[in-house]
């Protein structure tokens, strides 16, 4: 019983990180239709800047509070505007064109991203995996029994965060001016870009700040995992991926229930199965759940047009 | 898009000879290649590579070129074909039909154990054609990384699979005449397709699925056969692939595999099938003169040959970006290497067929 509930507690943790990466592949793909194939290898790359940062602090700094502040801002920053780069440079030319176009950019620039990350040519970081600064002291929140179920302060915080963004995105999406620009974008840009909306910013915008989520959440799995990897975002933008894909994707408060899914269900194969077979399952239940429900679980299928 | 081309038959040819002319020219070049590289390993090795990438990209090229249906998961197909060709030559390495020669009775084994291989892999196929019938574009090119993946995780918890560790002491089998015999017959099947009806209702596919379906093409049966056909041929090279490497992991065949064969196939053009032999020998070679140059070329040149395998997988990447915003057909598009050579060049008449 004791041990259900501590895998049930680390399935909630692991997901609310994938909850967190997969709100920015939602919003990506809400605006745009876009599935942003480099949307992990963004929060791979503003874990490193995480990482930058830190070692910059030095040692004391980077463990008080201000120090944790200012490096989830230069991360979130720094995505937010390798993000607009790469919409600016990247998707923004692809727009009217087939969507395979942009998909084939998307994995280009993915592809880009983590293997460029694994020269070890100049400030690039090489290949082998790093430990990321323990910036926050990890400790038991909760303890249940003779150390039976164990809970800790970042689990908590991670859950806290994801929740707090999701709800905040809510709000964004639904009750403000750029919220209701974002969907009139993401219903028809074309009709949009007449009736007086910037379309091009309003997708840069959320471009950015799905970006910046993606960073954010990058540092979270740093803080848990501690170690760091080129290859990191491949995986976890995968799994992401996924669990937007679960929920419904491009709908807000879905991505955050696949994600949670996910995360449950991967904890109980690595529990009470084997960790070997983690990935396999994540992309059965994908399979499935595309066979069963193409939108997903909270979506709706769009009708196809000639 | 494009319109796509109609392959034309050649012109001046008398029909009795058409069926068996690609035979006639493909034999004496076999032979040829054969006696050529018999004294080098090196460059039989190379030509081995250079041959089964040439299978994978012209195989992945019915899916993604002619049916517009993006798989990014051929990997593990060819893992499928490598697994399953490797364990059967391995159980039947003893084995020998005594009335033939040693050599002929190996060359039997493997071509049987290919067949095997391919057949298995082209029963993946068909399991990945099915869920096309609902999903498409992104969707779908998801869902067949997440193939590859399931297929590598299963491999890496099977016992006759060797696990993690892989299988190793695969015999030799591979020679040059077998590659080529292997790209001569998947050129020809894929060219046969681009020019019969069945070619047409996958270029209707690709250009308008719904138009399609609404003109009576069978867009189901024909996207599972195009999976089924592509995938046995990458079967087939992942055989051709473990019988010269000899030793095969479950790290052989991952996505970081099935994106080099994307890239030879966009690089070519989606639906051509020349472009993608051309991709695909240009850029197995690249990797090989670069190594043998860049040591010419500066003096540290320890690290250098390191550095090739280092700098191709981001390259690949920016290529794929740069080729979408500057050419996203490819080099040739949907047409195949004669019909956009240069005008100087003798042509063929258009036409007079």
């Amino acid at each position: 019983m004791a041990q259900l509930l501590q895998h049930l507690i680390n399935g909630l943790a692991a997901g609310t990180i994938y909850a967190l990466v997969a709100l920015g592949y939602t919003m990506v793909y809400g605006v745009l239709k876009l599935i942003n194939f480099a949307h992990g290898d963004v929060m791979m790359v503003g874990v490193y800047m995480g990482y930058g940062t830190a070692y910059a602090l030095g040692r004391q700094a980077q463990k008080s509070v201000l120090g944790v502040v200012l490096i989830f801002l230069v991360a979130m920053a720094g995505c937010a505007l390798l993000g607009f780069l790469i919409e600016r440079f990247a998707y923004r030319p692809l727009r009217e064109k087939p969507r395979l176009t942009a998909l084939i950019t998307a994995i280009g620039i993915s592809f880009a991203l983590s293997y460029g990350f694994q020269l070890d040519i100049g400030f690039l970081p090489g290949a082998a995996p790093r430990a990321f600064p323990e910036i926050i002291q990890p400790s038991e929140w909760l303890i249940i029994g003779d150390r039976d179920v164990v809970v800790w302060n970042w689990q908590i915080m991670s859950l806290l965060i994801a929740v707090g963004l999701m709800v905040g995105l809510q709000y964004l999406v639904f009750k403000t001016r750029f919220g209701r620009a974002m969907r009139a974008v993401s219903y028809d840009h074309r009709v949009a870009a007449l009736m007086g909306i910037p379309t091009d910013r309003i997708i840069a915008v959320t471009f950015m700040i799905g970006s910046g989520l993606a960073a954010g959440a990058g540092l979270l799995y740093a803080i848990k995992d501690t170690s760091v990897n080129p290859l990191m975002g491949l995986f976890v933008g995968l799994k992401a991926f996924v669990a937007a894909v679960i929920g419904g994707i491009g709908h807000v408060p879905g991505a955050v229930v696949g994600a949670l899914m996910l995360g449950l269900v991967e904890e109980f194969v690595v529990g009470y199965v084997a960790s070997t077979w983690r990935d396999a399952v994540a992309f059965g239940i994908l399979i499935i759940v595309l066979l069963v429900r193409p939108g997903g679980l909270f979506g709706r299928v769009a009708a196809e047009k000639v | 898009m494009e319109t796509s081309s109609v392959p034309r038959t050649v012109p001046g040819v008398p029909a009795a000879l058409r069926g068996i002319l690609p035979v006639l020219v493909a034999v004496p070049v076999l032979v040829a290649l054969e006696w050529l590289l018999s004294g080098s390993p090196f460059a039989q090795q190379l030509t081995y590579r250079v041959g089964v990438n040439v299978v994978l990209a012209v195989s992945l090229n019915i899916v993604n070129g002619m049916t517009g249906q993006f798989s990014i998961g051929h990997a593990g197909f060819m893992a499928v074909g490598a697994y399953v060709s490797s364990v059967l030559s391995l159980s039947l390495k003893e084995i020998a039909l005594s009335f033939l020669p040693v050599a002929v009775s190996d060359q039997l084994f493997f071509i049987a154990a290919l067949l095997v291989g391919g057949a298995a892999a082209a029963l993946c196929g068909f399991l990945v054609g099915l869920p096309s019938l609902r999903l498409r574009g992104d969707y779908l090119a998801i869902v067949t990384l997440g193939f590859g993946e399931i297929i590598r995780v299963i491999v890496q918890n099977t016992a006759v699979f060797g696990r993690a560790l892989g299988l190793s002491g695969i015999p030799p089998a591979t020679s040059v005449m077998m590659v080529g015999f292997w790209v001569f017959l998947t050129v020809l099947v894929a060219r046969r397709i681009a020019g019969s009806s069945h070619g047409r209702s996958l270029w209707a596919i690709r250009e308008d699925e719904v138009a399609a379906e609404a003109m009576g093409v069978d867009t189901t049966g024909y996207k599972v056969r195009a999976f089924v056909i592509s995938s046995f041929f990458a079967g087939v090279a992942g055989g051709l692939f473990a019988h010269f490497v000899q030793v095969i992991n479950p790290n052989s065949f991952t996505f970081v595999q099935s994106m080099e064969i994307v890239v030879m196939v966009v690089l070519g053009g989606l639906g051509s099938t020349t472009g993608a032999i051309v991709a695909a020998v240009f850029l197995t070679l690249l990797p090989e003169a670069l190594r043998s140059l860049l040591p010419m070329l500066t003096e540290e040149g320890s690290s250098l040959s390191s550095r090739v395998d280092q700098i191709r997988m981001p390259l690949y990447g920016l290529l794929l970006v740069a080729l979408m915003l500057l050419r996203p057909q490819g080099l040739f598009g949907t047409k195949e290497i004669w019909e956009v050579l240069p005008r100087w060049l003798p042509r063929r008449r258009k036409g007079l067929a």
